[in-house]
């Protein structure tokens, strides 16, 4: 808000292809937050075109964003983002309830994707009772429980020591074995190597584009 | 809209901070308490200010002479004057819309002495000869034998219905009453029955206490030929004695040469509009409860609207995840506006419950400290009750109007970038 508008992005002409895994690298204020932002339809874009899966993204209305959001992506967050009084299962069935799943299916369907991330035994337990690494990958389940087309990991291992780190990334990778378009900011490195392709932000612009060979997370851990 | 999931999350976030839940609670449980507790007094009143009326027809007006006070056609003032007993006819012929006119004559009243003698009993009461209509004017329960009825006028039988007052004092308990003679001013009248009122104002025992027989015979035993003291008129339902009254007492000032413009020479008592003007006090009184009900109430949900608005305050960045995720905006409104209107109505509900033990309470003091003068029952009633929960669905709405709307312009990139 405010009545100075900066702008942040110059000009970004980006496109990642189905089952691509990306990450999108830059120093703080590049704009690669920004990016991810419009991406995920939290933000507008000033001008330009954003296209997802062939639906041009523009003048939505919040209820519109917010079905397409649903729909189409998952969100993953530095800070894990869970809603702290809802147990881990709830937190991840919340994208299906949004969709109107009913209560059985929905619980059934989460309680899968919370065994895919490992954390079956944790299902009952409540954000706080869970360690950082757990809280990301309870948020990484509910990501995927709407079975979004693109996913969108916003530092998902800025609050996690290296260790869960590359568990998380290890998981990441696995989910995008399985063929789901996944797109990582991060600042560090190592991370940004586990992905199949770096995209580097520099003050609003793509400096850098080039597709990498996938160090495997699995390696590290 | 109604499920599970809402409900639950409705009981998590009003029970995370107890204590907050509970105070703001207050303000609308004493609002409606205030309200309960006021219209159930205001009825209390109203019931006693009802009571004291009794079953009187109340659109009736009293009307006796007085003195003259302005010459006219030749006469001087100062002039007394009586009514007739053909007056009553003039009244029907002239003004429409009467249901009663009834002629009545008294004797006792005020400074009465011992005027009904039964062996060597004495009594003092009030004595009316009267027509038979006046039942419905005067309403008595006749607890045995009969009321006075037209043949008695027409033959002017000397016969005498007495109250339950003059029963017990004139009568041994378990003395055959009816068929009975009791001498009134030196004449003999038989009794044919006794009447119970049931007004229970001050005079409550006095009117039990009085002596009905038939206008006729009253005439001739006690001297009084064709005149009357004062007469009962009630109007019909539909029209208004009030209104009617400036045309009887006109055909009475032309009929005994009153002076158009002399007020004073008749004097009349006109009960509905004494009635209306208790009435009318009733309807202040209930809107005062309700203004002040609804004025404390109304604080009661500024306190909860603040509330909602510092808990939308508290879960901007839970309404941005829940945005991201893709809940719809009308949802989060609506999940606002439910926990509004929840936390007013069982808040409310608790104040309809505690003003109704209140009341109860008073009710029960009331019964056993006998009765209060002007204070029946108070109550309210489920009508009253069904209308505090639609003012209090209403208010919650209201309340959780604002805050509602602030959730949903929530940006969710915004409510995020909360840390």
């Amino acid at each position: 808000m405010g009545s100075n508008s900066l702008h942040v992005l110059k000009g970004i002409n980006f496109k990642a292809e189905d089952g691509e895994l990306v990450a999108i690298m830059g120093s703080s204020g590049s704009g690669k937050s920004t990016l991810l932002n419009i991406l995920g339809m939290l933000d507008v874009a000033d001008t330009g075109e954003y296209t997802l899966d062939g639906v041009p993204i523009k003048d939505l209305s919040e209820t519109k964003a917010a079905q397409y959001r649903n729909k189409f992506l998952g969100f993953i967050f530095q800070s894990f983002n869970l809603i702290n009084y809802k147990s881990a299962l709830e937190n991840v069935a919340l994208p299906l309830y949004y969709q109107k799943v009913g209560r059985k299916e929905r619980q059934e369907k989460a309680m899968s994707y919370l065994e895919k991330v490992g954390l079956k035994e944790w299902a009952s337990h409540l954000p706080s009772e869970l360690s950082g690494g757990q809280k990301q990958r309870v948020a990484i389940a509910r990501a995927m429980a709407a079975e979004p087309k693109v996913l969108l990991a916003d530092e998902p291992t800025g609050a996690l020591d290296s260790t869960t780190s590359y568990e998380v990334m290890d998981l990441i990778q696995k989910i995008n074995d399985e063929g789901n378009t996944i797109l990582v900011v991060t600042h560090e490195e190592d991370i940004a190597h586990m992905c199949k392709r770096i995209v580097h932000l520099k003050d609003g612009v793509i400096v850098e584009d080039k597709k990498i060979k996938q160090v495997r997370a699995q390696q590290h851990v | 809209m109604f499920n599970r999931d809402r409900w639950r999350e409705i009981l998590e976030v009003l029970t995370s901070n107890v204590g907050r839940t509970i105070l703001t609670a207050f303000g609308v449980c004493w609002g409606i308490f205030i309200l309960i507790v006021l219209l159930a007094a205001g009825q209390g009143f109203e019931n006693g200010i009802r009571a004291d009326f009794g079953d009187i027809a109340t659109n009736t007006m009293f009307m006796w002479t007085r003195r003259t006070t302005k010459p006219y056609e030749g006469l001087p003032k100062d002039r007394s004057f009586e009514f007739k007993v053909s007056d009553v006819q003039a009244i029907w012929d002239h003004v429409p819309n009467l249901r009663f006119v009834s002629p009545r004559n008294q004797l006792g009243g005020f400074q009465g002495g011992g005027n009904v003698i039964r062996g060597i009993r004495v009594g003092a009461y009030n004595v009316y000869g009267d027509y038979p209509e006046i039942i419905n004017q005067d309403p008595m329960t006749v607890t045995s034998g009969r009321f006075i009825n037209h043949n008695d006028i027409r033959e002017k039988r000397k016969v005498a219905v007495i109250g339950q007052g003059v029963k017990s004092e004139l009568y041994e308990k378990g003395e055959e009453v009816l068929g009975s003679y009791i001498k009134i001013q030196g004449v003999n009248f038989m009794v044919i029955g006794t009447y119970k009122k049931n007004s229970n104002d001050g005079d409550g025992e006095e009117s039990q206490k009085e002596i009905f027989v038939p206008f006729t015979s009253f005439s001739q035993a006690f001297n009084r030929g064709e005149e009357v003291g004062w007469m009962a008129i009630t109007a019909h339902d539909g029209s208004s004695i009030s209104r009617l009254k400036e045309n009887i007492i006109k055909v009475m000032k032309e009929r005994h040469k009153v002076h158009p413009e002399d007020n004073r020479a008749i004097g009349h008592f006109d009960l509905y509009e004494q009635f209306n003007r208790v009435e009318s006090l009733f309807v202040g009184l209930k809107a005062i409860a309700y203004l002040v009900g609804i004025m404390v109430l109304l604080s009661g949900i500024i306190g909860v609207s603040n509330i909602m608005l510092i808990v939308v305050k508290e879960r901007t960045k839970e309404i941005g995840i829940r945005r991201a995720l893709g809940e719809q905006p009308w949802s989060i409104k609506m999940q606002i506006l439910m926990e509004s209107i929840f936390l007013t109505i069982i808040s409310g509900m608790a104040g309809i419950i505690f003003g109704s033990l209140v009341i109860y309470g008073i009710n029960s003091l009331l019964d056993s400290v006998g009765p209060v003068d002007m204070f029946i029952n108070p109550s309210v009633s489920v009508g009253v009750v069904s209308g505090a929960l639609v003012i209090l669905i209403v208010s919650g709405l209201l309340a959780g109007f604002i805050p509602a709307n602030s959730a949903i312009r929530v940006r969710p990139i915004e409510a995020l970038r909360t840390e």
